[in-house]
């Protein structure tokens, strides 16, 4: 993997187009409106949000409050209808068709609810896909596609087919194939899915890990207990941020405060 | 969290001075409750009082260890066999908070509910940033110890949560002089009770 051997940028650096370099994502006054006219379904009614390099973010809020659409629209797999979704400096809206689609391949990893493995390749295959489909020769694709596995910890699986796992397994191998290559930001739609409570929280530990390796990740979810894994919480309310957490305290204060 | 009852815990490992036990409980409850010696030898003397405990010689450097009773240990078994009950636990606060901005004039509950939330969002997770960095299997106890703690916060944030859903519907009351039962509404007389 590669992601881990760049460097991690965390001081900020000089603006060199629309966004610092450590500046992974960033939603300017974003709005997405479907429809027009007095049957307009306001998604998201100008958001702001930035995530930088070594951030998760979870976005909590409920039914119909945006989440999904912020995801989608951070991802490249939607335009929004004003504002600028940036990623890593590069205003997402300024891609053609073609370009957009190489960079969602290349530097942003979704992981969703349902996995989208295909059932008729291997996990390593699955894995390798997107970077295949980027031009990578076979032979580089599957060894990247290896060592994911082998980073979400299910390399011995490689050569098994998706209905020859747990879904425990099988997600692992869908955020591998999320994270394969050299992917700086990292997207998840409730990845824990129906996953028992001990392999969801596997699946965040992978996530938590990445991030702390030097990805942004942003993080969609309506359990308080996964939200719990990100630095920074917001909440979304009929298509707009409505409250933050506060950066995190010191665990002194913690403890000294857990005895009420 | 009863120090009686934790004191009573350590006693039965065998036993010890009021410092080792002020450390012991510490370290058995990864810290979270932290206890000071004056609570710690407090709660010796009720416990020397009521038999479960008695004090033995001091040693030759000034110590008086404590040890366990029969009766200390009929205790603690019943302790730890009987599950503990809501009612014994301290008023929520926050429960009586909400209450009271429903029915107080001029509250924006929904605010008290977000402000709530977020706090209590920052605390689980720090909770999880703790637990994330306990790693090590001896860390068990106090993995454990965090997990409640994750929990309750959780099932705070679902409350929350659930709250805010009951407030979207709420429509209040016409406000009314003089408060016959019959006009109380649903919501706030749950609060109420």
């Amino acid at each position: 993997m590669s992601a881990g051997s760049e460097p991690i940028l965390r001081a900020p650096q000089s603006r060199t187009g629309g966004g610092t370099v450590s500046e992974v994502l960033e939603l300017r006054d974003v709005h997405r409106t479907h429809g027009a006219g007095p049957a307009a379904v306001h998604a998201l009614r100008g958001v702001s949000l930035t995530v930088r390099s070594g951030e998760l973010v979870a976005v909590m809020g409920p039914s119909g409050s945006g989440k999904s659409t912020l995801l989608a629209l951070a991802g490249g797999l939607d335009r929004p209808t004003g504002g600028e979704v940036l990623v890593e400096g590069e205003p997402l809206g300024g891609l053609g068709a073609r370009d957009l689609a190489r960079l969602r391949r290349r530097r942003i990893g979704y992981v969703f609810q349902d996995l989208n493995l295909l059932g008729s390749l291997t996990a390593v295959e699955n894995v390798a896909l997107p970077l295949e489909l980027d031009g990578a020769g076979v032979r580089r694709a599957r060894k990247l596609a290896l060592a994911a596995l082998a980073e979400v910890e299910v390399a011995g699986l490689a050569d098994r087919f998706p209905d020859q796992m747990s879904g425990g397994q099988q997600q692992r191998v869908a955020i591998a194939r999320a994270l394969v290559g050299e992917r700086r930001l990292v997207l998840a739609d409730e990845p824990t899915g129906a996953l028992d409570s001990q392999a969801g929280e596997a699946v965040l530990h992978l996530l938590r890990r990445r991030v702390d390796a030097g990805a942004a990740g942003v993080l969609v979810t309506h359990e308080a207990r996964h939200a719990g894994w990100a630095d920074r919480v917001v909440f979304l309310r009929d298509g707009v941020l409505v409250d933050s957490t506060a950066p995190l305290a010191g665990v002194e204060q913690l403890l000294a405060g857990s005895g009420r | 969290m009863s120090i009686r009852h934790g004191l009573l815990a350590l006693l039965e490992r065998g036993q010890m001075y009021g410092y080792q036990l002020r450390a012991a409980f510490e370290e058995s409850t990864g810290s979270t409750w932290p206890l000071n010696i004056g609570q710690v030898y407090t709660t010796l003397a009720r416990l020397e009082r009521d038999g479960l405990v008695r004090p033995l010689p001091e040693s030759e450097s000034g110590q008086r260890p404590y040890e366990i009773t029969d009766a200390g240990r009929a205790d603690l078994a019943l302790w730890f066999a009987t599950p503990i009950s809501p009612a014994d636990r301290p008023r929520d606060e926050l429960s009586i908070k909400l209450a009271l901005a429903l029915t107080t004039p001029g509250v924006d509950v929904r605010a008290v509910v977000q402000t709530q939330r977020s706090a209590t969002m920052r605390a689980l997770q720090e909770l999880t940033r703790l637990k994330y960095a306990s790693d090590k299997p001896e860390d068990l106890a106090w993995r454990l110890v965090l997990d409640a703690m994750i929990f309750q916060a959780e099932a705070e944030i679902r409350w929350l949560d659930h709250c805010e859903t009951s407030l979207v519907r709420h429509r209040p009351a016409p406000s009314r002089p003089t408060g016959r039962p019959e006009a109380v509404d649903r919501t706030g007389e749950e609060a109420r009770r």
